[in-house]
């Protein structure tokens, strides 16, 4: 029953990170956990009990939207991860710290404006500085892995700021 | 009328003839040198179709070199000095006239005899057999294009040598060893992960890469002729950027184990890892100086990705590209004296090359997508990555920047090339 209480407050405080839209500013939710629990909103108790004892967050992306989104972007030759993204990884820390048992993977992904391996090392900074922002958010190293793939998997293969502004990023991966 | 017929369809059987030769690259070349020597290349006698092979690549060679203008032979082919009507080719104007002849052994070998005459002095400047296996036709031509190449030049010649890149088809990688010219091509390795960063070891009996087959940026070290190999550095993160010093003794090496991207010496077997730069940036691309002294490198310390220097065994990094844009991929020139980079301005990636002295650059090309350039073993031609066609190409500049030359290959994206060093 302690078990459930717990999660039923997790489960809020994470609907509750979902439901604040990232502002250009946007206080970390991590950070200001019980002021987010309090502004949580009234429709969620009702429906996540159900949910609580089979469903793995990851793979409830209505109720998780923040989980459900796995990928963060980043301006060109920057490893920072952006205030509008930062609430995604510390989703993610939450979800890691809750789950001893789940692994991630980060790879970091350059656009094509640096040799291969500048970008190799770049990619490599952004995916090791999400995973220090999932360490610092209670994850453990042992569930990260970081790795690069710099500019060799482009997801959008043009020559144009469209293009780029899709490969400049680190995306989160679980295994199955 | 009728003549213009017949060219047309010797043009077209010339076409058909060259789609039809074993070409993973085809060759288009723009520009010349300042000076071209007029050369004539007399069709060898002997077996013909070896004769045929051999004058092709001579041909090819001097051609795509910029530095040579192939003198109409007019039906002439003289094997041998007394054959040679001097006056003939003077008023031709050839400068200088090949000769010879090859022949198929009996132990399946093939053995030429050439010479390369001086027809204003009217004496001979080399004369050669050069012997080798049945099935080293092209190598034999690439041989007497050197020695022709060197005796009218004065530089050594690197049509004998070979160059390394990675072709990309889809998901599949393949790590490729080729003549210089782009033929008899060997696949060192394909895998469905990236490869990248092929590097040569001074012998040229091994190529260091960087391939992700388990899953992260790992380098190995391959003998091109057991086809052995082991990882060099397999740490945690990245593993990349393999470089070799002159000697082959270690390779330079980036591992981000101990946080940002740092540059480490290495003993060709994985052991002795040992940091060389400090900074806690990224530093990556390490290139050897010639006398094995000094590393020069990428790194964004300064804010932005920029070429710096540091003595091998550690010390102080002195940046040495200064101005607008961006700089990568360095690597010395043969002689030391100068480096070739990428250089990123207003969008656009030149080769670009500079003076150790003055710290002047120059840019050699017109720019657009060109990156990760290297010297010929005799300093005079930058191999680099570029884009045609919408693909990716292998392109060269002379270091004149006068002479260009895009290889197309069949399929695929050619990438990180690297030209490996005489044998």
């Amino acid at each position: 029953m302690k078990k459930l209480v717990i999660s039923v407050v997790l489960v809020n405080l994470l609907v509750a990170c979902a439901s604040e839209k990232p502002k250009g500013t946007a206080a970390a939710p991590i950070s200001t956990g019980s002021k987010s629990v309090a502004t949580a909103p009234q429709s969620a108790p009702s429906t996540a009990p159900a949910q609580l004892t089979q469903d793995d967050p990851l793979k409830n992306p209505e109720k998780f939207p923040l989980l459900a989104k796995r990928s963060v972007y980043y301006p060109l030759d920057s490893s920072v991860v952006q205030d509008a993204d930062k609430p995604i990884v510390e989703a993610h820390a939450k979800y890691l710290s809750e789950r001893p048992d789940r692994k991630t993977r980060l790879e970091g992904n350059c656009d094509e404006r640096g040799s291969n391996e500048y970008n190799l090392a770049l990619g490599q900074r952004r995916a090791d500085g999400v995973m220090k922002m999932l360490e610092l958010g209670g994850a453990k190293a042992s569930q990260i892995e970081s790795v690069s793939y710099g500019e060799e998997k482009p997801k959008s293969s043009g020559h144009d700021e469209a293009a780029w502004a899709q490969n400049r990023r680190t995306d989160l991966i679980y295994a199955r | 009328m009728l003549m213009r017929v017949l060219k047309g369809v010797v043009g077209l059987l010339l076409l058909v003839q060259a789609s039809t030769a074993v070409a993973a690259l085809s060759i288009e070349i723009i520009g010349a040198g300042e000076h071209q020597i007029p050369v004539a290349i007399a069709p060898f006698g002997g077996d013909a179709r070896l004769a045929q092979t051999i004058n092709e690549v001579v041909a090819g060679d001097l051609q795509r070199s910029g530095l040579f203008r192939l003198v109409d032979t007019a039906g002439k082919s003289p094997h041998e000095i007394a054959e040679v009507s001097y006056p003939d080719w003077q008023a031709r104007g050839a400068e200088a006239l090949a000769i010879g002849t090859v022949t198929a052994q009996a132990n399946s070998r093939i053995e030429a005899k050439f010479r390369l005459l001086d027809v204003v002095k009217q004496t001979e400047l080399a004369g050669q057999a050069v012997s080798a296996s049945g099935d080293q036709a092209r190598a034999v031509g690439h041989r007497i294009a050197d020695l022709i190449y060197e005796k009218l030049t004065g530089d050594k010649g690197v049509f004998s040598t070979r160059i390394a890149y990675v072709n990309r088809q889809g998901q599949k990688y393949r790590l490729i060893v080729a003549d210089s010219d782009g033929y008899n091509e060997h696949v060192v390795l394909e895998r469905n992960q990236p490869i990248m960063s092929p590097a040569w070891s001074p012998d040229g009996s091994h190529l260091a890469y960087v391939s992700f087959e388990t899953g992260h940026a790992v380098v190995y070290m391959q003998s091109l002729y057991t086809k052995q190999r082991m990882a060099v550095a397999d740490f945690r993160g990245s593993n990349s950027a393999p470089a070799w010093s002159p000697d082959g003794k270690q390779l330079a090496v980036v591992l981000t184990r101990d946080g940002s991207s740092q540059i480490y010496l290495i003993n060709p077997d994985g052991s002795g890892a040992r940091r060389v730069t400090l900074s806690g940036t990224i530093n990556t691309e390490p290139n050897f100086s010639p006398d094995g002294k000094f590393l020069l490198f990428t790194s964004d310390r300064g804010g932005s990705p920029q070429i710096y220097r540091i003595p091998v065994e550690g010390g102080q990094a002195q940046r040495i590209t200064f101005g607008a844009g961006n700089n990568f991929s360095p690597r010395h020139s043969p002689d030391g004296k100068s480096f070739v980079f990428a250089h990123l301005g207003n969008g656009r990636f030149y080769i670009a090359t500079q003076d150790f002295q003055t710290g002047q650059m120059s840019l050699l090309t017109e720019g657009g997508w060109e990156k990760k350039p290297s010297f010929a073993p005799n300093g005079r031609i930058i191999l680099f990555a570029s884009e045609g066609r919408g693909r990716g190409i292998l392109a060269t500049v002379s270091s004149d920047g006068r002479v260009k030359q895009h290889m197309y290959t069949q399929s695929g994206d050619a990438r990180e090339p690297v030209w490996g060093p005489n044998l």
